[in-house]
C-alpha cells in the first residue's frame, strides 16, 4: 500500500511538472506536452490504496475525473495510462480519451469525466457478477460533491433493492471545485445517507490508509459474501487546485495549509516505522516507486502521436455502411471523385 | 430598444471581452429587477469557470448570485419553477456536454411548459452554457451541441460571436418571456488561460441595448460565395474570407447569431446573389444545423442554388490527442478549401 501511495504522489508531482511545461509564464491551457484539463489527486492516496488492496482484476472499479491514484492502486498499466495522458497512439485509449477517460479492461477499470456518472455502471458490473454467479464486486469512487447527484442516489437505491455487491467510496476532500462542503450539504457525514436506503454506511474521518484498508476490507467482504452494498466515506485532502491552473482564490490559506499538514503518506510512514520498518526500507520503496514513474513518463513521451486518420476509427465496433464519419469522403463520392 | 438606436461597435472606443459584455448585461438586469438572479455551479465565489459571472458576487451577494450543489436536475428544474412564478433566473450549466444529467428538466419542463399549459404559464429563464473544443478536453467537455437544443421546440437558442452581440443578446435573453438557451464558446470569452482569436473583443456601449433575436449579421459582404456560420467559426470564416479575397474570391460571411428563431431571409437573399452556399458549424455533421441551413436554402432558393458545401465536426466523439482533435475540428483552412471546391 505504501508503495502505491508514493507511486501515486510522485506520479501526480511529475504530471504537474510536465503539464506546466510550455504553459508558463502565461498559462495557456492549449499549450504544452499534456493536452486538456488535468485534475490531480495528490492527497487522495489513502483511499485508492486502502480500497484497491482488497480487489482482484475481475473486480470492477469506476473512477471520477480525478482517477490516477485509484488507477495505480487497481493495477492499471502505468505506461499505457501515461501515454494516454500525453495523448499518444499507444495510450490506453489510443489518445482518444485523455486523463478523465482511462479504460483498462484487463483490470476492469473505467472512468467518467461527469460527476457521479461512474455509479450506475458500477451497479451494472455488480449486476453482471450476480447474474453470472461469480463473487466479483464493483467499487464506484466519487467525490463528496457528487453525493447531491441523482445518479449516486439512484444507484444506491438500485444496489440496495437488488442486494448487489457494490461499494460506493466517497472521497471527501471538503471541496466541490470552489464550493466548501458545508455549503453543498447539511449532512456532515455523507455515509449517513446509507441509512435512508437501509444499507451499511461508514466513515473514516482521518486520512489514514490503514483505517481505510480495514473499513474497506469489511465493506468488500460484505459485498463478496452476498450481503449487499456499502457506502464508505473517507476523509481526504486536496493538496492542489480543482484542476491545474485553478488559482483557488476562493480557498482560505489555512485550508491549503491544513491539507498539507494532514498528509496520509507521512502518517503511513509513521505507522510503518512503528511496525519496524527503517528509513532505509522506506527509502528503497520510494526509489522503486520513483523509478517506475520516471520509466512510465519517459516511455510515454517516446510514443508516437496518433495518425489524424485514426480520429474516424472506433466510433462503432464495425464499419457502418451509410454512416459518413468523414463528410468529405461522402462528398467526393457524390461528385464522382472529382474533388 | 432597437439595434439601430445604438452606435456601431466599430465607433466605440471602449472594448470589452465577450465575457465582460455578458456580465455587464447581467449586472444591469440584476440592478433593474429583483426578479433576476443567477444560479449555477461555481458562479459566485469562483465567478464562473469561464468568467461568465465574474465579479457579480461582489456587487450582488450570495442571495442573488447563488452557488449550488452539483445537482443539475435539481437546480435547473428549480430555475424552471422560479421562472413559472414570474422570476427571471439565469441558470448556468457549466458545460453543454453535461446536459444529459438534467435533460428532462430542460426539454420536458423548461421548453414545453408554456405549450402544454396552453400558454397559461411561461418560463422566462436564461439557460446559459459553455460550448466548444479547441483545447483538447476530449469527448465529454468539448461539444458544440447547437443542433440538439435548436431541434427541440420551445427554447430560443442564441450564440454570440462578439462582445457587442454578447451584451445585446444577453439583455434580450433576460427580458424575453420564453426560455432562452444562451450558448457561449469558451475560446471567445477572453479568458487569461485560453487565448481568443482576433475578433470577439469589440467596442461595447455603456448603456443597455437589445439585439433582436432572428436577425443575422452580415459580417462581410461578397458576391461569389455565401458562408453561413456562428460562434467561434464566424472568426474562422472571416479569416478564410480574407485569404480568399487575395485570390479574387469574394465571400459573404453571415453570422446567424440566433438559431431559434433563424433568419432564413438573410441567408436566402445572400444565396440568391451568390448562388453558392457553404455552411460552417462546429456541431456534428449529421441531423444538425448545417443540414437545416442547406434544407432552407434548397426550399427557398433552389433555382438560384448552384453548389452547396458543409464544413462541420464529423460524426465522431471529439478525440483528446491534438493531432486527432485538429483533424476533426473545422479550421479556416477547411472553410477556404470548401469555398474553393465550389468556386470556378
Amino acid at each position: 500500500m505504501y508503495e502505491e501511495m508514493v507511486t501515486a504522489r510522485h506520479y501526480e508531482e511529475r504530471l504537474q511538472e510536465e503539464y506546466l511545461e510550455g504553459k508558463q509564464p502565461a498559462f495557456d491551457i492549449s499549450a504544452g506536452p499534456i493536452p486538456g484539463e488535468l485534475h490531480l489527486a495528490a492527497g487522495h492516496e489513502a483511499s485508492g490504496a486502502g480500497v484497491c488492496a482488497h480487489l482482484r482484476d475481475d473486480d470492477t472499479v469506476t473512477a471520477p475525473h480525478r482517477p490516477h491514484h485509484v488507477a495505480i492502486s487497481k493495477g492499471v498499466d502505468l505506461k499505457r495510462m501515461t501515454a494516454e495522458i500525453f495523448g499518444r497512439q499507444t495510450g490506453l485509449s489510443k489518445g482518444k480519451g485523455g486523463h478523465m477517460h482511462l479504460y483498462d479492461p484487463d483490470v476492469n477499470f473505467a472512468c467518467s469525466g461527469i460527476i457521479a456518472q461512474g455509479c450506475p455502471p458500477a451497479v451494472g458490473a455488480a449486476m453482471a457478477a450476480k447474474k453470472r454467479n461469480t463473487d466479483a464486486v464493483a467499487v464506484a469512487f466519487l467525490g463528496e460533491g457528487a453525493v447531491s447527484q441523482g445518479a449516486f442516489l439512484e444507484s444506491l437505491n438500485l444496489a440496495a433493492v437488488q442486494n448487489l455487491p457494490v461499494v460506493f467510496v466517497i472521497e471527501d476532500n471538503d471541496w466541490a471545485i470552489s464550493m466548501p462542503k458545508e455549503r453543498v450539504t447539511d449532512v456532515e457525514d455523507a455515509s449517513q445517507r446509507a441509512d435512508g436506503f437501509e444499507v451499511h454506511g461508514e466513515r473514516v474521518d482521518v486520512d489514514d490508509a490503514v483505517a481505510v484498508y480495514e473499513a474497506a476490507g469489511e465493506a468488500i467482504g460484505r459485498a463478496r459474501d452476498g450481503n449487499g452494498p456499502t457506502v464508505l466515506e473517507v476523509q481526504l485532502h486536496r493538496r492542489m487546485g480543482h484542476f491545474m491552473g485553478d488559482p483557488e482564490a476562493y480557498r482560505p490559506d489555512e485550508d491549503v495549509e491544513a491539507a498539507h499538514e494532514r498528509d496520509s503518506i507521512e502518517r503511513m510512514e509513521r505507522h510503518l516505522e512503528d511496525h519496524g520498518l527503517g528509513d532505509e526500507d522506506l527509502e528503497e520503496i520510494r526509489e522503486r516507486a520513483h523509478e517506475r514513474v520516471e520509466e512510465a513518463i519517459e516511455w510515454a513521451k517516446d510514443q508516437p502521436q496518433p495518425d489524424p486518420e485514426e480520429a474516424y476509427e472506433d466510433v462503432f465496433t464495425d464499419e457502418l455502411e451509410g454512416w459518413p464519419e468523414r463528410p468529405d469522403k461522402e462528398l467526393a463520392a457524390a461528385d464522382g471523385g472529382e474533388e | 430598444m432597437a439595434q439601430a438606436d445604438v452606435p456601431d461597435p466599430e465607433t466605440i472606443d471602449r472594448e470589452l471581452t465577450m465575457s465582460r459584455g455578458m456580465v455587464e448585461a447581467i449586472a444591469h438586469e440584476l440592478r433593474e429587477s429583483e426578479d433576476v438572479f443567477v444560479m449555477g455551479e461555481d458562479v459566485a465565489d469562483y465567478g464562473g469557470i469561464f468568467d461568465s459571472t465574474q465579479g457579480l458576487l461582489e456587487d450582488f451577494g450570495h442571495d442573488r448570485i447563488m452557488d449550488v450543489p452539483i445537482s443539475e436536475t435539481g437546480f435547473i428544474g428549480a430555475g424552471v419553477g422560479a421562472a413559472m412564478q414570474g422570476m427571471r433566473p439565469i441558470v448556468e450549466l457549466m458545460f453543454a456536454d453535461f446536459f444529459g444529467v438534467a435533460m428532462d428538466q430542460i426539454y420536458n419542463n423548461m421548453a414545453k411548459n408554456a405549450y402544454m399549459s396552453g400558454g397559461s404559464v411561461s418560463v422566462p429563464m436564461v439557460f446559459m452554457t459553455a460550448v466548444g473544443g479547441t483545447y483538447n478536453d476530449a469527448a465529454q467537455h468539448s461539444q458544440t451541441l447547437y443542433g440538439t437544443f435548436a431541434h427541440l421546440p420551445g427554447m430560443k437558442v442564441v450564440v454570440p460571436s462578439t462582445a457587442y452581440d454578447a451584451k445585446g443578446l444577453m439583455h434580450a435573453a433576460i427580458r424575453d418571456d420564453d426560455p432562452v438557451v444562451y450558448m457561449f464558446h469558451k475560446r471567445l470569452m477572453g479568458l487569461a488561460w485560453m487565448p481568443a482569436p482576433d475578433g470577439p473583443k469589440t467596442g461595447v456601449p455603456e448603456e443597455d441595448y437589445e439585439i433582436e433575436f432572428g436577425e443575422a449579421d452580415v459580417k462581410r459582404e461578397g458576391d461569389d460565395v455565401t458562408i453561413v456560420t456562428l460562434g467561434l467559426h464566424v472568426h474562422r470564416a472571416l479569416e478564410a474570407a480574407a485569404d480568399l479575397a487575395e485570390d479574387g474570391i469574394d465571400a459573404e460571411v453571415i453570422d446567424l447569431r440566433t438559431l431559434v428563431p433563424l433568419d432564413t431571409e438573410t441567408v436566402l437573399e445572400s444565396v440568391r446573389k451568390t448562388g453558392k452556399l457553404v455552411v460552417v458549424d462546429e456541431d456534428y455533421h449529421s441531423y444538425g444545423v448545417s443540414g437545416e441551413l442547406v434544407a432552407r436554402a434548397t426550399e427557398g432558393a433552389l433555382d438560384e442554388l448552384e453548389a452547396v458545401r458543409r464544413v462541420t465536426m464529423p460524426d465522431v466523439p471529439i478525440p483528446y490527442a491534438r493531432p486527432l482533435e485538429n483533424e476533426v475540428l473545422p479550421d479556416a483552412g477547411d472553410v477556404e478549401a470548401a469555398v474553393r471546391s465550389i468556386h470556378e
